[in-house]
């Protein structure tokens, strides 16, 4: 080190060195400055993510005996929509005829319900496309029809026509009772 | 043109300030002697009607936030109390609702300015980009700002927009929650749209301090697109242009005046002074006028992900223009051949935000049925906008490489005081020098 030009940063590797004992501090300085930065930053970012008051309201009881058959009733679950609908027979026997049509997102009507429950459906009323709510009983498959860009449900939710990728979803939720679900 | 001060401090206090703090130097130099060229248009004088522009939003916003509440049960009905309780609060919150519009019509035609007379073109590429950054800014403030009423649009519009995001392969629900804060829009994502509502503009206001900077490393492009050679072309900002940028700002605060004491919601949508209710869409969701072309763009793709990398594509292409435009020519004003396609291209974003405030279904020309081609029939919307989408992007991806390289410009005066002195007006010294000039 030279000690004429006083605070100068000296350049270890003038001779060609390998890294020596300063260049180790430097880096390893770095590194915990880095890791230090990246460890705050998860925090800053997750706190966006549902707080645990939010999680915790997350699942909900359904009672279905005030369900008139061929009808559905919207509960809010999670903030949005829950589509409980209680089908008629036909609509059942359409929802099957429909496992064998060209599906964009094939599934069968079976695996959209509860075993030995066709008639209740359950769904998150919340359109593939961009999150609009369907309006029920409306399309040419009789099933929903979103009011923003025209996507088409049958009756089992399974998207038919129009722009939305996905069939309606189906939440986790089990039979409490003959007449009671819990969802979520 | 920036570099040399002709700043001289007169008094004692400002000899003594200048050595510590050289602000009236700056203020000064920036601001009052610049030199300007001398043939700017009144197409220039959008700078500062948006600099005004901001300053209405930062200063009537803050004042909203005194009494706005950013709670779901409360939001509602704390704007209507600003409407209808707090002193001027309806004055001050038709000029902010209102301001958001008068900010995207001036800076579209700022950048529409800027498209015609090439200013993108080197050396102002960087004042370009900072420029498309601020209008992305925009966007998304005034998208976060428009959620804040929480009326039916406000709700279903960022149901929408969010989803956009959960097109993204992957990683699309997880950043979609992320933003909400929960599983659907609700209370965390207006408390965060409001935090971040607030904070944009403070954003913007120091992008736009960068944006003048890299204005005025090179200084200002001008209607010729010709370089400022000598002294001659230009002329002190102040008088010249305060006085010219005032005429223009009174001139923009009377139609801004218009719309918000006679028509304060010609511009806004009704369905959003009903309260949001998550369980049912209103019938038609549109965003707000300034939105409708990329909307339309989006709505044209049959595809999710597709309209989705499609609507920010339409951005996105702005920040590569510089390096598209093949021509060495700036101004279109010696481009014949493109400034036809430029014209079109306006009547395309119109035709586009047209079509993004109808149904994707509804007739072009009412109660005509062509024949259905793919999903809809010929005449409809959707398939309007899809025509409009091709050329939007056609114009810049292929027409103004391809014109740059094939186009004869039109001769280019060597400066710009020639053209100014050869102008018939001008008399016989301009036909003097024109004849000179060939």
């Amino acid at each position: 080190m030279s000690d004429t030009v006083v605070g100068a940063n000296p350049d270890p590797h003038a001779s060609g060195d390998d890294p020596n004992r300063r260049d180790f501090i430097h880096i390893a300085a770095g590194a915990a400055a880095v890791g230090a930065v990246v460890g705050l930053a998860w925090p800053l970012i997750d706190q966006m993510n549902p707080a645990g008051d939010t999680l915790a309201l997350s699942s909900i009881e359904v009672d279905l005996s005030k369900v008139v058959q061929g009808q559905q009733i919207v509960v809010k679950w999670r903030g949005k929509p829950l589509f409980v609908r209680y089908r008629t027979p036909k609509e059942i026997a359409e929802a099957v005829a429909g496992d064998h049509a060209d599906l964009r997102d094939p599934q069968t009507d079976e695996a959209r319900h509860k075993p030995g429950k066709p008639e209740w459906l359950i769904l998150v009323g919340v359109c593939t496309h961009l999150g609009c709510v369907p309006n029920f009983g409306l399309g040419e498959y009789g099933g929903w029809l979103c009011p923003c860009h025209g996507s088409v449900y049958d009756t089992s939710g399974r998207i038919r026509k129009g722009p939305a990728p996905k069939n309606l979803a189906v939440p986790t939720y089990n039979f409490v009772s003959d007449t009671k679900i819990k969802v979520g | 043109m920036s570099g040399h001060s002709t700043y001289e401090p007169k008094t004692g206090f400002e000899r003594w300030l200048d050595v510590r703090l050289p602000i009236i130097r700056m203020t000064y130099d920036t601001a009052l002697n610049f030199p300007t060229p001398k043939n700017l248009n009144y197409w220039w004088t959008f700078g500062g009607i948006l600099a005004l522009c901001l300053g209405i939003q930062i200063v009537t916003g803050v004042i909203l936030a005194m009494h706005y509440v950013p709670q779901v049960d409360m939001a509602f009905n704390s704007v209507e109390r600003i409407m209808r309780d707090v002193n001027y609060g309806w004055l001050i919150r038709y000029m902010h609702a209102n301001g958001a519009s008068m900010f995207f019509i001036a800076v579209y035609i700022h950048m529409f300015r800027g498209l015609y007379y090439g200013s993108y073109k080197a050396p102002r590429e960087v004042l370009w980009i900072l420029g498309c950054i601020i209008y992305l800014l925009m966007m998304a403030t005034a998208f976060m700002g428009y959620v804040l009423p929480w009326g039916q649009m406000s709700f279903h519009g960022a149901v929408v927009i969010t989803n956009l995001l959960g097109a993204l392969p992957v990683v699309g629900n997880a950043i979609t929650t992320w933003l909400w804060g929960g599983f659907a829009v609700d209370d965390p994502t207006l408390n965060r749209f409001f935090s971040l509502h607030y904070l944009l503009p403070f954003v913007i206001a120091g992008v736009v301090a960068l944006h003048i900077w890299a204005l005025h490393v090179p200084g200002n492009n001008n209607p010729t697109g010709v370089n400022v050679k000598s002294e001659a072309d230009t002329v002190p900002f102040h008088p010249y242009y305060t006085v010219k940028d005032g005429f223009a700002i009174s001139v923009f605060l009377l139609m801004f005046g218009v719309f918000v004491f006679w028509m304060p919601n010609a511009l806004g949508h009704t369905d959003n002074y009903i309260p949001a209710n998550p369980l049912v869409t209103p019938q038609h969701i549109v965003p707000e006028w300034y939105f409708l072309p990329f909307y339309a763009i989006l709505r044209a793709v049959p595809n999710k992900l597709g309209g989705v990398l499609l609507m920010f594509g339409a951005i996105a292409v702005l920040f590569v223009l510089p390096w598209i435009d093949t021509s060495k020519v700036r101004s279109m004003r010696y481009r014949p051949t493109i400034r036809l396609y430029f014209f079109i291209f306006i009547l395309t974003c119109l035709v586009l935000g047209f079509c993004g405030a109808h149904e994707p279904a509804d007739k072009v020309i009412p109660g005509v049925t062509t024949f259905t081609l793919g999903d809809y029939d010929l005449n409809t919307m959707v398939w309007l906008s899809r025509i409009a989408a091709l050329y939007y992007f056609a114009y810049f991806l292929v027409i103004t490489p391809l014109v740059g390289l094939t186009e004869t410009p039109l001769p280019v005066p060597d400066s710009i005081s020639e053209p100014v002195l050869s102008h018939p007006a001008s008399g016989p010294i301009g036909t003097a020098a024109a004849s000179k000039k060939g």
